[in-house]
Order: structure tokens, then sequence, then C-alpha cells
């Protein structure tokens, strides 16, 4: 059933004739196609984020402070891409730059090929953030329908897609429940269903695993990779644990701080129905390893 | 207080019950318990009641503790009815009046010590306690001042002011609609829809915003309720006055704690919102407002009280020939006590009321809200 | 995407001033304006009972200098308050000073009985569960009753006992002011954390010790924050203590005297002694919190 559902997404993301809303007039903010036309379509080789001299300083009390220096960065449509680095390295604040929630002080950035601010606008994204980030005073079945209610959506197409998106991640049954009613780990799977409701091409994932324990975070891990084989969408995921980044990415970025930079770009092929007992593999071995040391030569493990 | 000294405590109740038979009922010669077989046996019961409250079981005490209790105070009540007594009353009355209040606070307490396991049980006792305690103190007034013969005109017994209350209504509810529907509704309705209304429009630009914040927590310290003579001057003696002076009362609180709401909600939350693209008026409705329920109906249930104040003291300042503030002054000066307690009775009623409606809408809005949880 | 240019970086006091400073300008621009629209009719009544001609600068001029205006100029207010404050001796009956004086020391009567019995009746309130379920509610209840209502009743029994004066008013006061005090110490004594209570407990501690040591130290922010909530409503209710009695001295009995006779001017020069003291009271806690604070270790 999920299956099914599944493979019919694919279909009508291939089979769709009409192209992404590219080359937008700038004076259109409001969203271009109909609710029910797909964001996007998948298409290999192009790319969904090209990011080029991107550079970020804060102003802070304590002087500025220099999160980003000179990132380059692209990332192909259907990656997998995880962000790896310690506390400070400037990976959370490269998604906000994605996502169009901070504004570089220097260096351009296209996502989809339009400005940052035009695909936010355009709604190219989707975001999950550490914390689950529901509205308490909704049922989880609004809560997923939020997007779909501020961009238009009608009510039947609305209802339609939520009960889709709760079976994808495993929480048919819970619509009418509260937030607080559910676990931590069911909480981010319905925001994780919020974020893909609106079928974004691209999802930008900050540590979303961060605050769960790790045996919900195994199973959590599974069902993610499931997800993305299944929808085929650009995912960028920030993290600072190297067993889930290995296990999940088509390619690493690792991030050193103080100023935050690309240390290394390590590619990952592992095979698409692998599990969590790859993880003691040699091959996983041997790129947990090339990460670590990335981390090392950018003194992320310095004091 | 552990179960051995309630049973100790059960027994001194039972032996004050008793005293009434022994020790002599008032101070002017009277007709002896023996003399009044009724309220004998009545007696008796009762002292029976509470020593078999301390050895049943403690839920079943709570049940017999009780209606220990209400026969005893019949018992007493019965007795004051009897002129001889009443305004006289000696050791053998008071001796059964404090052993009652021994046994009510006792049951109270056992009540308050049951942990009920489904939530609707809990609420009944949640509110059966303050009632039982608020029914039981004004027992205590009705037989303190019936029998130390305290004169009604200084302060009367309850069921004197309940007479007089049912007595009175239509002066009651012409007093009532003058202060209350005409000056404390129509003033809490402007002066908390203004104060709204700024306080969204504070929280759209932000420099209204920092302007207006400091100012109104300025203001909401300040004896507000001193513009009352200056609001009769401008509107006149009726109404709009006291609504005007309810208006400015309210205004303050509301625009500071609606502003406080607008600005609680997270800024993940608020990113959230921004990733969607939302317009401003979008993320208002449906971000912004929902989070700001509680602080808002905080300033609503803060206004309720406030508003009935700066009704009643703008009456002081010049009013017609009505209004609860007027009726009461008038009265004082005339010593009818009576009436300024039907009056304040009135009041009491009307302001509980209103909080409650106030405090039953906000639990209906903000139920998600983590203080209905714990 | 193309980098934003530079910024205008204002210093932090200006932006955290400006606003207010603007917003009290243009209200108190606001303030003359309708000075002169509201005393208009008045002033031109006056000119035309005389007969003698006017031009619009002498109306506007007179609007602002009214004797028994409508709405009083800033600077008319700013004058009859300073000559109210500075023009008589202290003790005469017409200096404010001497008014405020007598509402301040109903003031503090009240303050202190009030927040003493507030007090011991929070810390009733939380070691004996009897008294919680059962007093709390009509504490709460007790504050929707309007104490106007209830203040004429106080002062004619309390008369009757032979007690006048500043007491019933210090009564009226103390039972306004007791309820913030009981709800924020009941707060703040029931804060400290579960996990702070089990230490106490595997330390064996006495009811007394985890008092003194843990729960009243805990309370002692929500204190001053009810104190100070607590001052304030203790002055007004002091000031409206003084309504019912018809008074001859206190700043209630100033608004009284003022709405009688009409002086409209003096009504407002009470009133802004009124804030005078309320500010002046809110200060004098604050210092007490601070010295307090730093006592307990408080940040600089």
């Amino acid at each position: 059933m999920i299956l099914r559902s599944a493979i019919s997404l694919r279909a009508e993301g291939r089979n769709s004739a009409s192209g992404p809303a590219l080359a937008t007039p700038l004076h259109v903010v409001e969203p271009m196609r109909a609710p029910d036309e797909p964001n996007h379509v998948t298409r290999p080789g192009a790319l969904a984020v090209s990011a080029h001299g991107i550079s970020l300083t804060f102003q802070t009390a304590d002087g500025e402070v220099e999160a980003l220096s000179n990132v380059d960065l692209d990332i192909a449509e259907g990656d997998f891409v995880s962000f790896i680095g310690p506390s400070g390295c400037g990976k959370t604040t490269l998604l906000r730059v994605i996502a169009d929630l901070e504004r570089p002080t220097a260096g351009t950035i296209l996502i989809n090929g339009v400005t940052s601010e035009q695909a936010r606008v355009q709604r190219h994204y989707g975001y999950i953030f550490q914390a689950p980030a529901l509205y308490p005073w909704r049922t989880i079945e609004r809560n997923v329908m939020l997007p779909l209610e501020i961009m238009g959506f009608d009510a039947a197409e609305r209802r339609k897609r939520v009960a889709q998106y709760l079976e994808l991640v495993n929480l048919s049954g819970f619509e009418r429940k509260y937030p607080w009613q559910l676990s931590g780990g069911m909480q981010q799977r319905a925001s994780i269903a919020r974020a893909l409701s609106f079928e974004p091409a691209l999802l930008l994932m900050d540590e979303p695993f961060g605050a769960l324990d790790e045996i919900v975070r195994d199973h959590l891990n599974e069902q993610l990779l499931r997800l993305w084989n299944q929808t085929g969408k650009t995912v960028v995921f920030v993290t600072h644990s190297i067993p889930e980044a290995v296990f999940l990415s088509t390619k690493i970025v690792v991030m050193s701080p103080r100023p935050g930079r690309i240390i290394d770009v390590i590619s990952c092929n592992f095979p698409r129905d692998r599990t969590l007992e790859i993880r003691e593999t040699p091959e996983f071995l041997k790129i947990a390893q090339r990460v670590r040391s990335g981390l090392r030569s950018g003194h992320s493990y310095d004091e | 207080m552990t179960v051995t000294w309630q049973r100790l405590a059960f027994f001194v109740a039972a032996l004050g019950m008793l005293a009434a038979a022994i020790l002599p009922l008032s101070s002017e010669p009277t007709e002896t318990l023996f003399a009044r077989p009724m309220l004998l046996a009545a007696i008796l019961l009762t002292a029976a009641l509470y020593v078999g409250a301390a050895f049943v079981t403690p839920r079943l005490s709570i049940a017999v503790t009780f209606a220990g209790v209400v026969l005893g105070c019949a018992v007493t009540l019965a007795l004051l009815r009897d002129d001889t007594i009443a305004g006289y009353a000696t050791r053998g009355f008071w001796l059964p009046v404090l052993a009652n209040w021994v046994a009510a606070w006792l049951g109270v307490a056992r009540l308050a010590a049951v942990k009920p396991r489904d939530k609707a049980a809990s609420r009944t006792i949640d509110l059966a306690i303050p009632l039982l305690f608020g029914a039981f103190v004004f027992y205590l007034w009705e037989v303190a001042v019936r029998g130390f013969g305290v004169p009604s005109v200084l302060f009367p017994a309850p069921s004197a002011i309940a007479v007089r209350f049912f007595g009175s209504l239509w002066m009651l509810w012409q007093d009532f609609f003058q202060t209350f529907i005409l000056g404390v509704l129509t003033g809490y309705v402007i002066g908390c829809g203004a104060g709204f209304l700024v306080a969204v429009a504070a929280h759209r630009y932000t420099f209204l915003g920092r302007g207006l914040l400091p100012i109104g927590n300025f203001v909401s310290a300040l004896p507000i309720v001193g513009v009352a003579p200056i609001m009769v001057m401008w509107f006149g003696f009726d109404w709009p006055s006291k609504a005007a002076v309810v208006v400015v009362i309210t205004f303050f609180p509301m625009l500071v704690n609606t502003l406080a709401g607008l600005n609680a909600a997270g800024h993940i939350e608020r990113d959230l919102m921004r990733s969607y693209g939302a317009g401003h008026r979008q993320t208002l409705q449906k971000l912004y407002l929902p989070a700001a329920m509680p602080f808002i109906f905080n300033a609503l249930k803060i206004n309720s009280t406030l508003a009935f104040i700066g009704a009643i003291v703008a009456e002081f300042f010049g009013t017609p020939t009505l209004g609860i503030g007027f009726r009461i002054s008038i009265e004082a000066g005339r010593m009818a006590l009576d009436v300024v307690w039907a009056e304040i009775a009135l009041a009491a009623l009307a302001g509980m009321a209103f909080y409650g409606i106030v405090a039953l809408a906000e639990r209906v809005t903000t139920f998600w809200h983590p203080s209905y949880r714990t | 995407m193309v980098a934003r240019p530079a910024e205008i970086r204002w210093h932090p006091i200006f932006v955290r001033f400006a606003p207010v400073v603007v917003i009290v300008l243009a209200l108190i621009a606001v303030w003359y304006v309708a000075t002169v629209l509201m005393n208009l009719n008045l002033v031109r009544g006056a000119f035309e009972r005389d007969d003698t001609p006017y031009t619009t600068g002498q109306l506007i001029a007179g609007t602002m200098s009214a004797e028994r205006p409508l709405l009083p100029a800033p600077h008319q207010i700013v004058q009859t308050f300073a000559d109210d404050v500075f023009g008589w001796p202290v003790t005469s009956p017409r200096s404010l000073v001497y008014h405020g004086w007598v509402t301040l020391s109903a003031t503090f009567v009240g303050f202190l009985l009030g927040a003493t019995f507030g007090i011991v009746l929070a810390v009733l309130i939380v070691h004996v569960r009897t008294l919680q379920k059962s007093l709390l509610p009509w504490i709460i209840c007790s504050q929707m009753v309007p104490i106007l209502a209830v203040a004429p009743i106080v002062i004619v029994v309390l008369g009757a006992i032979g007690l006048r004066g500043l007491l019933p008013k210090a009564i009226i006061s103390a039972y306004l002011c007791f309820f913030p005090v009981v709800i924020g110490v009941v707060k703040g004594l029931t804060s400290p954390d579960p996990i702070q209570r089990d230490l106490m407990r595997t330390w064996s501690a006495t009811p007394a010790q985890i008092f003194w040591k843990l729960r009243w130290p805990s309370a002692v922010p929500f204190l001053f924050t009810s104190l100070k909530v607590s001052i304030t409503i203790s002055l007004i209710g002091a000031i409206v203590a003084e309504l019912p009695t018809g008074a001859q001295a206190g700043i209630g009995a100033r608004l009284l005297a003022g709405s009688y006779y009409g002086q409209t001017i003096q009504i407002w020069a009470a009133l802004v002694a009124a804030s005078v003291l309320a500010v002046g009271l809110i200060g004098v806690v604050s210092l007490i919190e601070r010295w307090v604070a730093q006592l307990m270790g408080a940040r600089a």
C-alpha cells in the first residue's frame, strides 16, 4: 500500500508535462502554479543548490563572528547530502542560508535556478527543525495541514494529502491526537509529514533526531532512508553524528569552525536498500574514518 | 495530624456536644436541655455520630462526620430560636458550636486527603471542599451574631441579609443593571477591545511597540482610578462616565499582556512560517494569536475585577439615584446596613459570576496550555 | 543572491529610548491639540459673556490658560502641581505634600498589614493541605468582590468600636494588597524542583529546615515581584478608602474636593501627586530588592 502510493508519486513527478516554475518575473511573489500541480520534477544532473563564495559575518555583543567563510557547494538533484561538524562550524547557518532564513554578507546562492528568496516564496523546500515545532492548539491532522492552509489548497485536497503523508510516516490513527499526547519520536515524524505534505523538491533537515534516544533514532534513520528512496527528493541533512551521516548520505560535507568552512566533501555509494547492519562493515568504517580525520584536520577535536 | 490525634479530636468533639446537656445554656434563666426532648435526642445522636466517625474507615467517616455536623448545626440554630438564649448564650451553647467546628475541620481534612482515581471525582471534591468550608463560615457567622446578640444595625446575621436580599429584588436588579450592564460591561468590551487592537498594531510596527510598552507598563502601575472625577466631569453623571472609567482602567493591562502574548511565539515556529512564505496576516491568524491566548485571558481575568472597582469608584463622584456604589454609600449613611450587605452580596455574586465566565472561556480556548496538564 | 549593502547600525541606547521619547512627545502634542479643541467653547462663551472682542490668537491662548478648563494644558498641570507642593508650608491643608503624607501613611500601614498577613497565609497554605483546598478558592473570590462595596461597612463597623482615621483606611488597603502577596509567595514556596525536594528528603530534613533552607530563599524573587504590585494596589486602596468617608485629608479627599468645587486643575495635580507616589514606592521596593538580591549572590 505504501509502496504503491510512493511509486505513483514518482510516476506523477516524471510524467508531468509542466516543468518547474522557474524564471519567474521578479515582481510576482505568490506561487505560480495551482496547488495540485507537483512542485518540481526530478532531473538528475541538475543542481538543486548552487552556492558560490558564501560568507556570513554576525555582529554580536562580543564583536564580529565569522560564521561562514567563502563556502562553495553544489548539490545535485536527488542527492542526500549531510553537513557534519562540531557546534559553531556553520552547518546550521549554511542550511538557513539555503532556506533564506539568513542572508549572507557575501556570495551568491541559487536554489533550483532561482534566488533563495524566490525559492522560499515559491515553497521549493520543506524545513524540519531540531524540535518538532508542532502547534499545541492543533491536532496532528491540523498541524500537518498548516502549510497547505497557508498555500491555499482546498479542503478535500488537504484531507487527502494529510491522510497520505501520515500513513507514509506510520502515524495513521493519530490524526485526532494533540502533540503533547505523542512521544518525541512520533512528534518528529509528524513534523516530517508536515514538511512533505506540500511536496517540495528539497527537504532541509536541521539535526531532526538530535533530541531523541539512540534506539528511536536508529529506527527513524531507517524510515528516513526508505522515504528518500520512495520520493526521490533532494535532502540536505545537518547532523553531528558520524554514523548517522555515513549511513544516510550520498555525499558528506565535513565542516569546521572558526571560521566556518568546508574541509572535505566525501562521496558515499552504499546500496539503496541498506539496513543498519551496514554500520559494522569495513567500507562503512573506512568512510567514517575519513570523516573523522577531516574533522580532526579542521581542529574540530581541539579545545 | 495522624489518625490517633484525629480520633482524639473526634472524642473531644463528642464531649463538647454533650456539654450542652450539662453546662448552662444561657446567662439568663432558661430551660435546660432535658426539657427539650427533641433537641436532647439530636445532641446525643450527634455525639454518637462523632464517636462513630472515629472508628469507621476514613472514607465512610467523611459521610458520618458531615451528617453529624449538619445535625449539630441544626441543633444550635434551633436553640437560638429561644429568646432566652439568643444574645445571652454561654458555655453550654458555645462548646457544641466549637465541637461542630472541630468536626467540620476533621471532615474537610479527611476529604482533602482523599486521592480519587478519575478526574470527575477529583473535580467534584475540589469544588465541594471550599463550598463546605464557606457554608460552615456562614454558620459560624449566623451563630456568633445571634448568640452574642450583636446589634443587627451594626452587623446583621446571614439570615437577615438573605431576607432583605430576596425582599428587594427589584431594587437590586435596577442597581445591577445600572452599574454592571451599562457601566462595567460596555466599558470592559470597549477597553479590552481597544487594548487588543492597539497591541496588534504595536506588534506589527515594532517602533510603535517599543514606544508603547514602557508607557503601558508605567501607566498600569499608577492609580488610574483617580481619573474617575475627570470622567464624570466630561461625560456627566450617568453611566457613560462609569463606562469611560472602566475603559481607561482596562485598556493598559490588556495592551501590555496582549503585546507580551503576541511576542511569546517561539522563534522556531516563526521560522517555520517564514519557510512557508506566509504573509503577516496569515502568521498573525495562525501563530501569533493562538499563542497569545493564555496572556490575553490573563488580562481579561484581571480586568474583570478592575472594571467592577472602577465603575463603583466612579459612582462616588456622581451618579443618578441608581447603582451599587450609590446605594451602598446612601444606605451606609442611613445605617441601614442590611441593605448594604444585600448590595455587597449582589456585588460578590456578580463579580464571581463574571470572573467565572471568563475563566470558563479561558479553559475552553486554552485547553492546550501546559498549565492545564500538570 | 547578492549580499545586502551594510546597514546603518544605531547605537543600542538610541534604539531603546527613541521610540518611547517619540511617542511621549507625540502624545503631549496631541494633548495640547485636545486642550484647545475641548476648551474652545468654554473660552469663547466666556469672551462673549463679557462682550469683549477677541482674536483667534487670544482664543487659543485662552484655552491654554483657563481657570476651570475641561482639559488643562500640560504646563498648567505642572504649574499647579509645583505650586501646591512647594508653595505652601508642609503642614498646611492646602499643601499636596500634607495630603500626600496622609495617604502615604495609610498606604504604608496597610501594606505592612497586608504583606505580613499575606506571607503568613501563604506559608500556612503551603504546609496545611486542608487550608490549601478550602481557603485558597475563597481568597481568590474575595478579590472579585469590589472593595468599594465593602469599604463603607468596614468604616462604619470600625467606627462603632471607636477606630477611626488611619486604621480603617489601612485595613481596606490591606484587604486589597494581601492577595498578590499570597498568590506570589505560594507560587514561590512551591517553585523548587522536585529534585531539590527529593535531595532534602535524602538528608532527612525537617519541614522547618526545608522551609528555611529551600522554600523561603526560592520564594524571595516571587515575593518582591508581588510586593511591587502590592504596594501600588495599597496606594489605590488608601485613596479609594478616603472616598466613602468624605475624608478631609488625603489624595482621595483632594480628588473629592476638586470634584465638588469644580477645580479641575486641582484634580489633575492630585493625580500627578498620586503617580509620583506610586513611582516612588515602586522605586523604594526595587532598591530593597536589588540589595537583597546582591546579598543572596545574584548577578550584578
